[in-house]
């Protein structure tokens, strides 16, 4: 029987930049559509509902627990946004070389993570200005 | 017809127009989206009021609904894809694609009448 090609098999196929960041693009998309999305509702209905229900609502979100989870968010967001505009460049017939893929992957990575720590480092000198008065 | 296939305003089916709103949207929603993680890590401190304050402003509160509305269809289209990759019973398929588009449509909802009661004071 002759034997015909497979579908790389995810247990044995060796991860590459290019294949961890197209599945990355999905993940974080699923993520941000639900969780994020959950939260971006909860957020909104909380401040209609009135100021004790923004307060409860903004007490969770700022719990040390949540943390993670909102490092999480801003992430995937960002990586999600950065990602999103390399694949709009794909569409446009623009970049598939191997060699400009790897460093538009690349590029998705730096972008990520600068705009993740942009934003947490803004937050944290908005929250200490706070503190301090 | 093609400028109309480009805005996704033609008689669009299945799979292409799927594909095209996927981006469309994404268009759309990279400014909306950067405005209001900004706009959010700014308001990080402020109170009930600044907020609601913010919000009812009409600039802020039409490009808010434009986020949730463009933001919801995206992900819509998004998870769908997945589904439809993943899910393979037709059982299931159905359920989760029902779910999907039910869920999404109520979150879109709920966002634009949040928006709605705080924009028009009824609190």
């Amino acid at each position: 029987m002759e034997s015909k090609p497979l579908s790389p098999h995810l247990q044995i196929y060796r991860p590459q930049l290019t294949s961890v960041l197209s599945i990355s693009h999905r993940a974080s998309g699923i993520f941000l559509g639900t969780a994020g999305l959950l939260a971006l509702v909860v957020w909104l209905g909380s401040i209609a509902l009135g100021p004790s229900q923004y307060e409860m609502t903004m007490s969770f979100l700022r719990h040390p627990l949540m943390l993670p989870l909102l490092l999480l968010w801003t992430g995937a967001f960002y990586y999600h946004l950065s990602n999103g505009i390399r694949h709009l460049f794909w569409d446009m017939g623009v970049g598939f070389e191997l060699s400009t893929a790897y460093r538009s992957g690349y590029a998705v990575i730096g972008s990520t993570i600068a705009l993740t720590s942009a934003t947490w480092i803004y937050a944290f000198f908005e929250v200490i200005v706070e503190v301090i008065g | 017809m093609r400028i109309l296939n480009f805005l996704g305003l033609s008689i669009l089916k299945g799979a292409l127009g799927h594909w095209w709103h996927q981006r469309l949207t994404a268009i759309c929603i990279i400014p909306l989206s950067l405005w209001f993680m900004a706009s959010l890590v700014s308001h990080l401190r402020s109170d009930h009021e600044t907020v609601v304050t913010w919000i009812s402003s009409p600039f802020v509160s039409i490009l808010m609904v434009f986020l949730v509305c463009g933001i919801f269809y995206h992900a819509k289209l998004g998870v769908q894809v997945v589904i439809e990759d993943y899910v393979h019973t037709r059982r299931s398929k159905s359920f989760l694609l029902i779910a999907l588009n039910t869920g999404a449509l109520a979150g879109a909802l709920a966002g634009v009448l949040s928006i709605f009661s705080v924009t028009f004071g009824i609190i």
